[in-house]
């Protein structure tokens, strides 16, 4: 891009953003799913009188508190990232990104954090009602709290709801409630909490079939089992569900990241969904690009297009059609894009020389252009198009966008098909028979946090060069701070969060061998 | 007044008795817990990640100015 631009800068800065998010959602998900089976558990505790199910809602409270604790926070290194790797990213979104994460900080966080004290401290100390109450309050302000990250999240994927301010050089939000019902945020959100709840769901099953193959805590365990296996079925197909909601909308909103996941390259009526494939660099190329060819891929016929428009008949666009343009289908080349975003970058530069010699008069009259509807349409919508060089660079990496998608997509099914097992097994009174799914159950644990950890690479690796789909691309949100630095706090933070994932991993194994209080 | 200085006195010692009859493993959850934002706020926000913006520019026009001319840079 900028000739003088050291890109190693942004892929430290990238990896270094990468890194930190990676782990800190390692963390988050569980608390998302299982906060909610808790308070399943205690709402029956409560109904019921029984004291065996406090017994494990407190067992579940418990591996749940390590979690929380050690991942607490550590989200909060993302937003020291903002401000110093990507300044500009940061100034120019500022008040659109600021909205939702200051009603994160406020409100959900604060109910989250409040009352997981009263969670915690309050057994015996106030009404069981209350109690109920209180840990219900944390698994919704664990969720309400992704809801608004989620929502900054999509905004960048798909930014609605602001216009360009050039006298501050920021976004300003017109429509608080575009931001929050923008499609892309509310498939978003039920995506990544069912797939929390997929999560947390699996790692109870998992644990419970490890007393079981120990032989101990069998009432637990097969309780634990029956909830978190209705909850993890129901999640699952929900994950499913929504995911399929995800992928109709990425089709209209990020429709080069969508034919990047399907390795789509030339457009078509009757697309074919690929199940499983494998990609090669052909000698055909886009521009500097080489096109990736399949090795082999089985094919569900047409269902591409019925995934995207509802019928065979929907045309599919691939990676040429959305680099070249295809008139015929109303798509704009991105050289046509990459006009556009020079017009309204060059009247950026206008009305900064206006600025420059006081002539408020040119100043004012640009600064409304910016506000004018048809100009963002048109024009502005196109702004980051400016800083590409050539056509192929808004070409995702096909390969990454490729795999992530289908082992994600692989693992949703194999994830209905442990939860069915399982509640097969326990209905039908066999599953300390079935020791070998007891074992995969175990180990079963790990590969919901593959798949969660795969669909946020899909999503951010799959919508490269933007950091602001259209507006902003990463070259030139990066702050211009030395590569040196950025590589020591990357070390830094693959120290910190592995010293902090080993001491969360070896104090729940020592809190699950030791099991529930009697 | 008396009731809200009794509601902060047993919210106070809500959360005392909570952490002095806290488990073993509470009491290294709140050890890594406090040593992490320790990290976190006093060495990684302080010494690492000073806001960019805030530190090289005074004033929001200066900071606004240099946004700028990174979004118009032409190459």
């Amino acid at each position: 891009m900028f000739e003088s631009f050291d890109l190693s800068l942004v892929d430290w800065s990238r990896a270094q953003f990468a890194l930190t998010a990676v782990y800190h959602w390692l963390f988050v998900p569980l608390t998302l799913g299982l906060s909610f089976i808790i308070a399943i558990m205690e709402t029956i505790y409560v109904r019921t009188g029984n004291e065996e199910w406090k017994r494990m809602t407190k067992f579940w409270m418990t591996l749940f508190g390590i979690n929380f604790a050690i991942g607490v926070a550590t989200g909060l290194i993302l937003e020291f990232e903002f401000g110093t790797n990507w300044s500009n990213y940061s100034w120019f979104v500022g008040d659109i990104f600021g909205a939702p994460l200051a009603i994160e900080g406020i409100l959900a966080f604060f109910l989250e954090s409040t009352f997981v004290a009263v969670m915690f401290f309050g057994w015996e100390k106030i009404s069981k009602r209350a109690h109920l109450i209180s840990t219900w309050l944390v698994a919704i302000g664990a969720n309400l709290s992704a809801l608004w990250i989620l929502v900054a999240n999509a905004w960048m994927q798909n930014p609605v709801g602001m216009v360009f301010n050039p006298e501050t050089a920021r976004n300003e939000m017109i429509s608080f409630w575009e931001v929050l019902f923008n499609e892309v945020a509310v498939s978003k959100f039920l995506h990544t909490i069912s797939s929390g709840f997929l999560l947390g769901s699996m790692f109870v099953v998992g644990i419970s079939a490890y007393y079981l193959l120990k032989n101990r805590e069998i009432l637990l365990a097969k309780r634990s089992i029956l909830i978190a296996g209705i909850f993890g079925l129901l999640s699952s197909l929900l994950v499913i569900y929504t995911g399929d909601i995800s992928a109709r909308t990425l089709a209209k909103a990020q429709p080069m990241k969508f034919a990047a996941f399907e390795a789509l390259y030339e457009g078509k009526e009757r697309a074919g969904l690929v199940a499983v494939g494998v990609l090669r660099e052909s000698d055909r190329k886009i521009g500097d690009k080489a096109v990736n060819d399949f090795v082999f891929r089985i094919e569900i016929p047409g269902f591409l297009s019925v995934m995207t428009g509802g019928s065979p008949e929907t045309f599919v666009p691939g990676i040429s059609d959305l680099v070249n343009g295809n008139p015929e289908r109303g798509l704009l080349s991105v050289s046509e894009k990459m006009e556009r975003g020079r017009i309204a970058r060059d009247l950026l530069i206008e009305y900064k020389e206006a600025r420059k010699i006081n002539d408020t008069e040119i100043a004012e009259s640009i600064a409304a252009t910016f506000r004018d509807r048809k100009f963002n349409e048109e024009f502005f919508r196109y702004f980051g198009y400016a800083s590409i060089d050539k056509p192929e660079e808004v070409i995702p990496g096909v390969k990454v966008s490729f795999y992530t998608f289908h082992v994600m997509v692989m693992l949703g099914f194999l994830f209905i098909l442990i939860f069915s097992l399982a509640l097969l097994f326990l209905f039908r009174g066999t599953l300390r028979k079935n020791k070998w799914f007891l074992w995969i159950a175990l180990f079963s644990i790990l590969l919901p946090y593959v798949a969660s950890e795969l669909g946020w690479v899909l999503a951010e690796m799959g919508r490269q060069p933007w950091i602001i789909q259209d507006l902003m691309p990463v070259t030139t949100a990066v702050t211009h701070v030395s590569t040196g630095s950025v590589i020591t706090t990357f070390i830094l933070f693959a120290v910190l969060f592995t010293i902090l994932l080993i001491a969360e991993v070896s104090i729940m194994i020592r809190q699950i061998k030791i099991g529930p209080k009697n | 007044m008396n009731s809200f200085v009794s509601l902060l006195k047993r919210i106070f010692r809500f959360y005392y008795e909570g952490f002095t009859t806290m488990s073993w493993w509470g009491k290294r959850i709140w050890t890594i817990l406090l040593i992490k934002l320790f990290i976190i706020f006093l060495i990684l926000k302080l010494f690492f990640f000073p806001d960019f913006l805030k530190k090289n520019y005074r004033t929001d026009k200066q900071r606004s100015e240099h946004v700028l001319e990174q979004l118009t840079k032409q190459h």
